[in-house]
C-alpha cells in the first residue's frame, strides 16, 4: 500500500518535472531566437531618446557604446550604479547624459535624461518614467506640454541659484496648471544634476 | 457535448469572461485608457487562451489529477513569457507601453479557468474555439472600455496606432476637437470601474428586455 502511494508520488512528480523542462526548453529556445531583435529594439529606443537631447550632427561617436558606470549620488537621486552615455565629435568632448531620478514627485520617483554640455548648460532634459497623475503632473511629458524644454540652455548661474525653483516657491520655472510638486521634483533633480557634473566634470570624460 | 454555436455564444456574450464572470479585471481596468492599449493586451489574453486551451485539451488524457493545476500553471506562465519576447522582438513600441501588465496575464483566472473548467475535459477543436470565443469577448470588452475612456477622456480615438500598426497608422487617429480639455476622471481608474459598470449594466439590461415586456412574437405577430 505504502509503495503503492510512494509510485504515484514519484510518477505525479516525473510528469511535473517533464512539464517544467519542456516549458522552459521552449522559452530558452525563443530568448535565444529574439534575443537579437529586442536587443536591436533596446538599442533603437535608447538612440531615439539621446538623440531627442542631443541632435545627430552634434556628435560622431558610438554614444550607446561610450558609456560610464556613475556610482549612487543623492545628487543624481540614484540608489544604484547608473550608466551615463558620453558624447565627442572628433574625440573632443560634446556632452554627457545622465541618468537622473527626482525622488520627491506627486506619485513616486521621477526617472529622467538629462543632457549637459561640457561648458555646464543644459543640452536637454526627458522624462523617461513617471506615474504622475494623468491630466495633470504628466505635462512634463513632451508629449503632453513643451515644459519640459523650458531647460534648454540653462545652466547653474542662467538663472541665478535662487531662480532654480518654481515660479510658486519664487523661481523662474513655470509650474503645470494644477500641478506643483511634480515640477518643483523635476527643477531640483535638474539643478542637482548640474551640481553633480560641476563636482565631477573632470573624471566624466577620462 | 457544447455545440460550437453554444460555446461561441458562452464566450462571445452569455458567459462573457468580464462581464459575466468578471475575471481578468485587473489587467482589464488598468490598460483599457485607450482603445489601442485595450486591443493590445487583448490580443495578447486571446492567443494566451487559445494555445494554452489547445495544450491542456491535447495532454488531457493522460495528465495526473493530482498535479495538473501546477501543470497548468506551467504551461500558461510558458505561452505568456514566449508572446511577452515576441511582442518584445516585434512590437517593441507597444511592449513599452503594455509590458507592465503581458506578465500579469498569467494571473489571469479566465486563462486557468478555461483550462480547468473547459479545456481539460473537451477535445481539442472545442477548446481552441473556447479559448478563441472566450479571448474574442474578452478582447471586444476591453476594446469597447477603452474607446469609451478615450472618447470621453482625451476626445481622441485610435491614438498611438502607430505602436500597434506601424507608422503608417498614424493617420487612423481621430481627434474629435482639438480644443477639448479632456475629463480626467474617465482615465483615472474610477473611470475604469464606472465604465465596466455601464457596459455590464448595459448587457443586464439587454438579456432582460424580453422578460420585462414579454410579447412573444407568436401571438402577436402584428404588434411588434
Amino acid at each position: 500500500m505504502i509503495a503503492g502511494y510512494r509510485r504515484q508520488i514519484l510518477l505525479s512528480g516525473l510528469f511535473l518535472w517533464l512539464f517544467a523542462v519542456a516549458g522552459t526548453a521552449l522559452v530558452a529556445l525563443t530568448d535565444y531566437s529574439s534575443r537579437d531583435a529586442i536587443a536591436a529594439n533596446e538599442r533603437r529606443v535608447l538612440l531615439r531618446n539621446l538623440h531627442a537631447l542631443l541632435p545627430r550632427d552634434e556628435l560622431d561617436n558610438d554614444i550607446v557604446a561610450d558609456t560610464l558606470l556613475l556610482p549612487p549620488s543623492p545628487l543624481l537621486g540614484t540608489a544604484e550604479e547608473t550608466v551615463a552615455y558620453r558624447a565627442r565629435l572628433d574625440g573632443e568632448p560634446v556632452a554627457v547624459i545622465f541618468n537622473s531620478v527626482a525622488p520627491d514627485g506627486y506619485n513616486g520617483r521621477i526617472y529622467l535624461l538629462v543632457g549637459v554640455y561640457v561648458d555646464g548648460s543644459i543640452a536637454g532634459v526627458r522624462v523617461v518614467r513617471h506615474a504622475e497623475t494623468p491630466g495633470l503632473g504628466d505635462g512634463i511629458e513632451i508629449k503632453k506640454s513643451p515644459w519640459i524644454k523650458s531647460f534648454d540652455g540653462k545652466s547653474l548661474n542662467d538663472p541665478r541659484p535662487s531662480g532654480w525653483a518654481v515660479k510658486r516657491d519664487g523661481g523662474e520655472f513655470d509650474q503645470l496648471t494644477g500641478a506643483t510638486i511634480t515640477p518643483r521634483a523635476v527643477v531640483a533633480a535638474v539643478r542637482n544634476t548640474l551640481l553633480y557634473y560641476r563636482r565631477n566634470a573632470d573624471m566624466l570624460f577620462r | 457535448m457544447t455545440t460550437n454555436t453554444e460555446i461561441t455564444r458562452d464566450g462571445l456574450w452569455s458567459n462573457n469572461v468580464a462581464l459575466v464572470q468578471l475575471l481578468g479585471l485587473c489587467p482589464l481596468l488598468a490598460v483599457t485608457s485607450t482603445l489601442v492599449n485595450g486591443i493590445g493586451l487583448g490580443l495578447a489574453t486571446l492567443i494566451t487562451l487559445v494555445l494554452s486551451n489547445t495544450i491542456v485539451s491535447l495532454i488531457r488524457g493522460f495528465v495526473r489529477k493530482e498535479v495538473r493545476l501546477p501543470v497548468f500553471v506551467l504551461i500558461i506562465a510558458s505561452v505568456v513569457t514566449i508572446i511577452e519576447l515576441g511582442m518584445k522582438a516585434l512590437f517593441y513600441d507597444l511592449y513599452l507601453v503594455l509590458g507592465i501588465f503581458i506578465p500579469l496575464i498569467v494571473t489571469n483566472c479566465a486563462i486557468i479557468g478555461r483550462a480547468e473548467g473547459f479545456a481539460s475535459r473537451n477535445p481539442v477543436i472545442p477548446a481552441a474555439l473556447d479559448g478563441l470565443m472566450m479571448g474574442l469577448g474578452f478582447l471586444a470588452v476591453l476594446a469597447l472600455l477603452g474607446a469609451m475612456r478615450e472618447i470621453i477622456g482625451f476626445g481622441t480615438l485610435f491614438s498611438n496606432a502607430e505602436l500597434m500598426f506601424g507608422a503608417g497608422a498614424h493617420s487612423l487617429t481621430i481627434e474629435f476637437n482639438p480644443d477639448y480639455p479632456g475629463f480626467l476622471l474617465a482615465v483615472l481608474p474610477p473611470g475604469a470601474f464606472f465604465g465596466l459598470a455601464l457596459l455590464i449594466a448595459a448587457k443586464n439590461w439587454f438579456d432582460l428586455r424580453p422578460a420585462r415586456d414579454p410579447a412573444p412574437a407568436s401571438t402577436l405577430p402584428e404588434s411588434a
